[in-house]
């Protein structure tokens, strides 16, 4: 999915006629202004290189023009860009960790299997040869106590790094996360912060079965104290990585276990996301899709199929799931009126409950259809594949769900 | 032992003395002599795995006066907070240590404040003997502004940062991996520090217990685990709860003591120890044998499990502050007539740090949003990776910096250069906009998260019930583009 979508930029050629009406794209005029490097380099079979901060809409426009071209043409892409550098998303973890664990002294990485193994899904490789084992710990199988015990060590001042092998696992530290990580910066009147991040894959992925394919975003949303993110490219991965490394609040990194071998061109300096902050990936006129990691390439592959029909979707990643970046979600609800969100979570309790509620609360006025959210069955996830394919969200119930709502 | 004969012959001309002495205002060299003292302990310890410290205990007259004094003031403090409970001024759950004193005191002598101490709810006096003090005490309890956790973590919440205390823990159990982690943390830092993990039996057959003893023990920690073994887990006494009730034993692989739990000498000795020790081989486990007077808290009798037959006989045959008493007077450091005017101070301060309690505020409304995060959020994380070029610059329209208070609250105004600074910072929680054009007045255009529309007092007022911090933006007008 991930090459496709990335095949369909490289596939298009730059079109400097593509520029953007400015007031019709009212939010990427904001975004360019705000100077933000650009994200997302697309390398083009004609060997230019796009640049500048208008890249954003004009993919769009190539989107709309082209949206037959489903064929990967990755073979293209191969002529050398002139900026940043193609890497895995594991790989841009990597680079983030690498990078904060060179900065500062403090950090330090606590996991099943992150030393001499490398990671189980190698996003760890070579640190513990880098770093020695006291930076890089390789943990027996305790989740509970390793988790409370990177809590206690980040109530001293060191801002340790707990991988969870699988997010799932992380339930058995359920209780050190809830009460001793979120809590203790408030029942000690702030003398303690607690600047750990606890991080893992969850998700469905491929054929896992039920114990390993959870999505502990929505059993964590309520513990207050704590902030979740998810990632889903290689940029934001890197960018989000090394802000939490360098917040000093919890925070819980969520990645997926199939978005590990995402490849993308990320830039050369140095660069951190905002942890609060949605992502606009493809600016549009009739309906606001919510989403967040995986979930987002299936609706970018439902927004080709939508712009076929002649709908222009609007695609938030919102990447801050705990808490809501309220701000663009909102503007971007004024601007539609219609709000879709696909999320991999549960329907009962899930991440896009929290949200429908927080957007009924304050902008209300701005709907002019009710909230749908698409979201996983209320099942455990089966092992057969095909009955695993219908837990979650496809792009096909995507596109009947725009259908329907902008009636 | 030559001292203590000395001393004792010396009693005869002392005697002659004491009439002057009891004065008041005269100071009794005694009190603060350092002379060494050796006080044998009241049992041998008992050991496994690794070789049992020495009976005799050193000390001196002043710091057994001063175990004295503390552990009156501990105890005449939680017979207060007993009654304040009754009165309820304290809610919720009170876990009182009377009884358990020669732990924490004991303790206290073998350490130094840089040594960190982790304990689970039955903290009143251990944040006690890490240098807090009786109105922080009273005013947590009852939930007061002036309370170390400023009125918002309760009887089980107390922490004192600066001296190594981190807790004060709700859930039985959940402190020991954190105290590993202390461990961890001074192992990283190479402070030659150790820290104590205190639990007690009931908490001693949960599994994150064993979980982290094995991290502490294969990567060599400084962590020392003490059972504080009162022999009841709440309302299960331990021969109902645990198989094998030999807490020092069950690290098996890791070394451990078991002490006798109300004789602060014997706890002093042990710690001492257990600090050598850890800080070259790594974990150990400490049993102490004590026990509580009271229930296991507030709600609890105390005496549905257990006869008052035993609770009186421990009561007279063990009680840690009388035992001290006996030394005193043994050893002719003070007299009786002394020990009860300290009492008697000692009560008097208690009466008066809760007067001064509860003449402290309750926390204010806003005090329930503060604390839950760090403030800054994303924003000093941008700026400082980034490079954003921005600066707390405290120009406004070219006037000196502007701040001031509107109504009781105060607000600071910015100005901010660069615009990736304001896009993070537009998505902070506690944060408001404004844009001057070309230098005229204010002009608010956006907000975040709920507080849309509001007017610059408007705005101000409701973070000020909040207690958010404000920082209200100022922009050139050409670049203000953040319409509603």
């Amino acid at each position: 999915m991930a090459a496709i979508f990335l095949g369909v930029g490289a596939a298009t050629a730059l079109s400097p006629s593509n520029c953007f009406d400015s007031k019709k794209f009212q939010l990427s005029t904001r975004r360019s202004l705000s100077g933000r490097k650009p994200w997302f380099l697309v390398v083009r079979s004609d060997g230019s290189v796009n640049l500048g901060s208008n890249q954003r809409s004009r993919r769009t426009q190539q989107l709309i023009t082209n949206a037959v071209a489903t064929k990967a043409d990755s073979a293209a892409s191969t002529s050398a860009s002139k900026q940043g550098h193609e890497l895995l998303l594991f790989e841009a973890l990597r680079e983030g960790l690498e990078e904060e664990m060179d900065r500062d002294p403090h950090v330090c990485v606590m996991g099943e299997d992150v030393g001499h193994y490398g990671g189980s899904y190698k996003v760890t490789k070579g640190l513990a040869d880098k770093y020695g084992d006291l930076r890089v710990l390789d943990t027996p199988i305790a989740e509970n106590s390793f988790t409370g015990m990177g809590i206690g060590a980040a109530m001293t001042g060191l801002r340790p790094i707990v991988e969870g092998m699988n997010m799932g696992f992380l339930l058995l530290a359920f209780n050190q996360i809830s009460n001793n990580c979120g809590m203790l910066h408030y029942t000690s009147g702030g003398q303690f912060t607690i600047p750990i991040v606890i991080r893992g894959p969850g998700g469905v992925g491929r054929q896992l079965g039920a114990e390993h394919s959870q999505r502990l975003e929505s059993y964590f949303q309520s513990i207050p104290g704590i902030q979740m993110v998810a990632c889903s490219t290689p940029y934001n991965a890197k960018g989000l990585m090394k802000a939490a490394i360098r917040s000093e609040n919890p925070v819980i990194l969520f990645e997926h276990v199939l978005l590990y071998n995402l490849k993308e061109r990320i830039p050369d300096e140095e660069y951190i996301c905002n942890l609060e902050e949605a992502e606009m990936v493809r600016p549009g006129e009739h309906v606001t899709i919510l989403t967040y990691s995986r979930m987002r390439y299936h609706v970018m592959q439902a927004a080709k199929t939508l712009v076929n029909k002649g709908y222009d979707p609007e695609v938030i990643d919102i990447r801050s799931l705990k808490p809501f970046d309220l701000y663009t979600i909102g503007n971007s609800i004024k601007k539609t009126h219609r709000v879709l969100i696909v999320e991999e979570c549960m329907r009962t309790g899930g991440i896009g409950a929290s949200l429908t509620a927080a957007i009924t609360e304050n902008f209300h006025d701005y709907l002019d259809a009710p909230i749908v959210c698409l979201s996983s069955q209320d099942v455990p996830t089966p092992y057969a594949g095909t009955l695993e394919e219908w837990t979650v969200v496809q792009p096909a119930q995507i596109v009947t769900a725009v259908e329907q709502l902008c009636q | 032992m030559a001292l203590s004969k000395l001393s004792s012959s010396s009693s005869l001309s002392t005697n002659i003395l004491k009439p002057l002495t009891n004065s008041f205002f005269l100071h009794r060299p005694i009190s603060t002599d350092t002379t060494p003292l050796t006080i044998e302990t009241s049992v041998p310890f008992t050991s496994h795995q690794c070789e049992a410290p020495s009976r005799s205990v050193e000390t001196t007259p002043k710091e057994l006066l001063s175990f004295f004094r503390q552990m009156a003031t501990m105890r005449r403090m939680e017979i207060a907070a007993d009654s304040l409970y009754k009165a309820k001024l304290v809610r919720g759950f009170c876990h009182l240590y009377d009884g358990q004193e020669a732990v924490a005191i004991g303790m206290e002598a073998g350490i130094t404040k840089k040594d960190s101490i982790i304990t689970a709810y039955r903290d009143h006096c251990t944040f006690l003997g890490r240098g807090g003090t009786l109105l922080e005490v009273f005013s947590e309890l009852m939930g007061r502004k002036d309370g170390c956790s400023h009125g918002k973590g309760g009887s089980m919440h107390f922490y004192k940062k600066d001296s190594g205390f981190y807790g004060g823990h709700g859930i039985v159990g959940a402190q020991i991996p954190l105290g590993c982690g202390l461990a961890f943390a001074q192992k990283y830092s190479k402070d030659e520090t150790v820290t104590f993990a205190l639990y007690g039996d009931g908490a001693a057959n949960q599994g994150q217990l064993f979980e982290a003893l094995n991290i502490a023990a294969l990567w060599d920690l400084p962590a020392i685990l003490v059972c504080e073994n009162n022999h009841y887990g709440m309302g299960t006494a331990e021969w109902r709860a645990a198989k094998s009730p030999s807490y020092y034993k069950r690290g098996d692989y890791v070394p451990g003591l078991k002490v006798d739990g109300m004789d602060a000498l014997a706890v002093k000795q042990a710690c001492k120890f257990a600090k050598e020790h850890a800080l070259k081989n790594g974990p150990m486990i400490l049993e102490m044998d004590t026990y509580r007077y009271h229930g296991h808290s507030m709600s609890d009798p105390g005496s549905t499990y257990r006869t008052r037959d035993e609770i009186s006989g421990v009561r007279q045959e063990r009680d840690p502050i009388e035992r001290i008493r006996k030394l005193i007077l043994a050893h002719d450091l003070a007299t009786e007539k002394e020990l009860k005017d300290i009492e008697k101070e000692v009560r008097k301060e208690v009466d008066d740090a809760i007067a001064k309690a509860k003449e402290s505020p309750m926390p204010e409304p806003s005090e329930l949003f503060t604390n839950v995060y760090v403030k800054g959020y994303g924003v000093e994380t941008a700026a400082s990776a980034v490079g954003c070029g921005w600066t707390w610059s405290e120009k406004l329209n070219n006037r000196k910096s502007d701040g001031g208070m509107t109504g009781d609250v105060c607000y600071r105004i910015y100005t901010i250069d660069s615009y990736k600074a304001v896009r993070y910072l537009q998505t902070s929680w506690q944060l408001a906009m404004c844009s001057a054009p070309n230098g005229g007045p204010p002009l608010f255009l956006s907000l975040i998260f709920r507080l849309f529309y509001c007017h610059v007092a408007q705005l101000i007022k409701s973070h000020a019930d909040k207690r958010h911090r404000l920082i209200v933006v100022s922009l050139p007008a050409s670049q203000a583009t953040f319409k509603l």
